[in-house]
């Protein structure tokens, strides 16, 4: 709610369909001038300054093309993994990293290979995260929406939810619910995280709600005799976009974090499903021997978290009208 | 002022009221929490009908809920369900050992960032910011029980090669810890790693909001003012620059005990400390409702408690705060 200020504009009534963001005033996707030389200025849209804003982010597409190359790798962990991911090969047990056999992330103390048991225990993280990201979004989204447009008691009831997480640390609750609930299941451990990671956004998405109930578009529509869902949903939800879509991807990566450090203590996805939190602590058994089982499943956990939060920037800067183009 | 820490503190009673409750019902929903005993060869239905009985398990959870609110004056957070053992003194242990784990970590991790973030803004996209600004976004990406457990690794691959254990790996104390200085030493060292691998995350987030907020100071008119009188550039840094960036970062470090005290939870795991997150932890896995209670009431305490102290020190370095 800090870093955007948002305007009313023509692209930012969502009557054109475009997706992110903030508006600029000058920018209706119209031919603008026309000169005598036949030469024609185009004004961009939106979503045409918002795309050559990210691409000439770096960091954040070097970011994009990594996670889709992992993203897509998971998917298809069975043609993609060079062993299974609980083939036993006593011959090649404990082998450190090596392009042997193909095993770069070497082995453990049965002979299975790390770099197909990471690439399986991505997938698993990978499809959680995605559940929470969701969920949490519309949820956040919904509530804050609700609680900026009519304030009132469910404003009341949304500031005391999140006087309530910041006094009782999400990781408590989520230790509780998870191991009383969870049973190991990754869609119930999904819907756990979802349920407690929401309220960052609602509080976000309140904050824009409040301002922008009060601009003139939002009169004009209801002057025009628009209902309160289309007033929240064409008009202020697309001037919202830019928060939610960023707070989205912090939601992602947190949840990665959240759901191996479950995993790591033994309450997330039950065995023999890898999961990547689960792999680490595999690997302690054999922490004097094998250091790679530790440091290979962790390095993935960290890329790809890192990966999600430059996009989350690239997005966050992109999306800023008030960051000029270098 | 004491006026309005009397009332943030009332204000906080009914969201644990809420808390407690919430959890005590999804505790009750997962069964029988006696399931652990009927499983013991020597007990008999009737020893187990008997703590039935004696406990009001057979009562709607919210009776129970109830009565275990009520027997809080009198006898604190009264016994632990299968034997009848207070939960206080064990309670009193961990807790004191979580906070010296916590307020050291915060601590370093404060002061570490705070450095980190003024010198990187004063070098605004010099070498020196670019790194910090990278090893921000990977502390920010690296869940602490993972760091915790490189930290290990590379003490013992150092014990390999070298032959010199140069931290202790587990545990709070050595099997003989000595008295007095020695103890402390003792500690001092158990403690080296856990409090790093707490630190890490709050490192880089704090030394962020001290980067950001330093460099709106930085090109404020009273800066501007006091290098045009002459001042020298490390005066202007300290005394002028630098006390009113912390504000924000007092505030975020504040609100942040929270997220230290879930983290504690990962790190005592990992070195097998006996703290308060591992006592919750261990609680959990044996379903006794009132530790877990218990644990969540002193944890809410502790932090609307340093939430408060945030507001004093708030109110010390911005002197036109004045809480009404």
């Amino acid at each position: 709610m800090a870093d955007t200020s948002p305007h009313d504009g023509p692209g930012a009534s969502g009557a054109q369909g475009l997706p992110p963001g903030e508006s600029m005033h000058d920018s209706s996707g119209q031919p603008a001038t026309a000169y005598s030389d036949g030469t024609e200025i185009t004004a961009r849209s939106q979503w045409q300054m918002f795309r050559r804003k990210f691409f000439r982010h770096k960091l954040a597409m070097g970011s994009l093309i990594f996670l889709a190359v992992v993203v897509v790798a998971a998917i298809n962990a069975e043609t993609v993994a060079p062993h299974a991911y609980d083939d036993i090969n006593v011959q090649m047990a404990s082998s450190p990293p090596t392009f042997e056999d193909m095993h770069f992330f070497g082995t453990d103390q049965l002979g299975r290979d790390y770099f197909s048991r990471v690439l399986f225990g991505t997938r698993t993280s990978l499809s959680v995260a995605s559940i929470v990201a969701v969920l949490a979004t519309v949820i956040g989204t919904t509530v804050g929406a609700i609680a900026g447009f009519y304030r009132g008691w469910l404003d009341a009831i949304l500031m005391r939810l999140t006087d309530l997480m910041i006094i009782l640390p999400a990781l408590v609750i989520l230790l509780v619910a998870a191991a009383l609930l969870g049973q190991g299941q990754p869609t119930r451990i999904g819907i756990i995280l979802g349920l407690v990671l929401w309220p960052t956004l609602a509080r976000i998405v309140r904050g824009v709600f409040l301002s922008l109930r009060e601009k003139e578009f939002v009169q004009a529509a209801r002057a025009s005799g628009a209902g309160d869902l289309r007033i929240m949903f064409r008009h202020m939800i697309p001037n919202t976009i830019g928060p939610i879509v960023v707070n989205m991807t912090l939601v992602l990566a947190s949840a990665i974090i959240i759901e191996a450090t479950l995993a790591f203590l033994g309450l997330g996805v039950n065995p023999p499903t890898p999961a990547l939190g689960r792999l680490i602590d595999e690997g302690r058994s054999a922490m004097r021997t094998s250091w790679w089982l530790i440091v290979m499943p962790g390095m993935a956990l960290v890329a790809i978290a890192l990966a999600i939060n430059f996009i989350g920037d690239g997005l966050r800067d992109a999306l800023d009208p008030t960051q000029r183009e270098r | 002022m004491l006026n309005y820490a009397l009332r943030r503190f009332l204000i906080s009673i009914p969201i644990i009221l809420i808390a407690t409750f919430i959890i005590f019902w999804m505790i009750s929903l997962t069964g029988d929490p006696l399931q652990d005993m009927r499983q013991l060869p020597n007990i008999t239905t009737e020893q187990i009908q008997r703590v039935r009985d004696m406990r009001g398990l057979d009562d709607p959870f919210y009776v129970q809920y109830v009565v275990w609110l009520q027997q809080i004056p009198t006898a604190g957070f009264g016994e632990y369900l299968i034997s009848p053992r207070p939960i206080g003194p064990d309670l009193q242990r961990v807790l004191i050992h979580t906070l010296q784990l916590v307020i050291a970590a915060e601590v370093i991790a404060f002061i570490i960032a705070v450095v980190l973030g003024t010198l990187s803004a004063t070098r605004q996209y010099s070498i020196f910011d670019y790194t910090t600004t990278t090893l921000s976004f990977i502390g920010y990406a690296m869940p602490a029980f993972w760091f915790a457990l490189i930290l290990q690794v590379i003490v013992i691959q150092i014990f390999e090669l070298t032959g010199v254990r140069i931290l202790p790996l587990a545990n709070l104390s050595s099997a003989n810890p000595g008295t007095g200085l020695a103890f402390v030493w003792d500690r001092i060292l158990h403690l080296v790693l856990p409090v790093m691998s707490l630190a890490i995350f709050s490192i880089a987030s704090y030394s962020r909001y001290m980067r950001a907020s330093m460099l709106e100071v930085v090109g404020s008119d009273y800066v501007r003012t006091a290098r045009a009188k002459g001042l020298r550039e490390g005066t202007i840094t300290r005394r002028h620059a630098m006390r009113n960036a912390l504000i924000p970062t007092v505030t975020v470090a504040a609100l942040s005990f929270g997220t230290l005290l879930s983290g504690s939870i990962v790190v005592e795991t990992v070195f097998g400390l006996d703290g308060m997150g591992r006592y919750l932890f261990v609680m959990i896995q044996s379903r006794d409702p009132y530790p877990i209670m218990a644990v969540l009431v002193i944890t809410a305490v502790v932090i609307i408690m340093f939430n408060l102290i945030a507001d004093l020190v708030y109110g010390y370095l911005d002197p036109r705060i004045r809480h009404g």
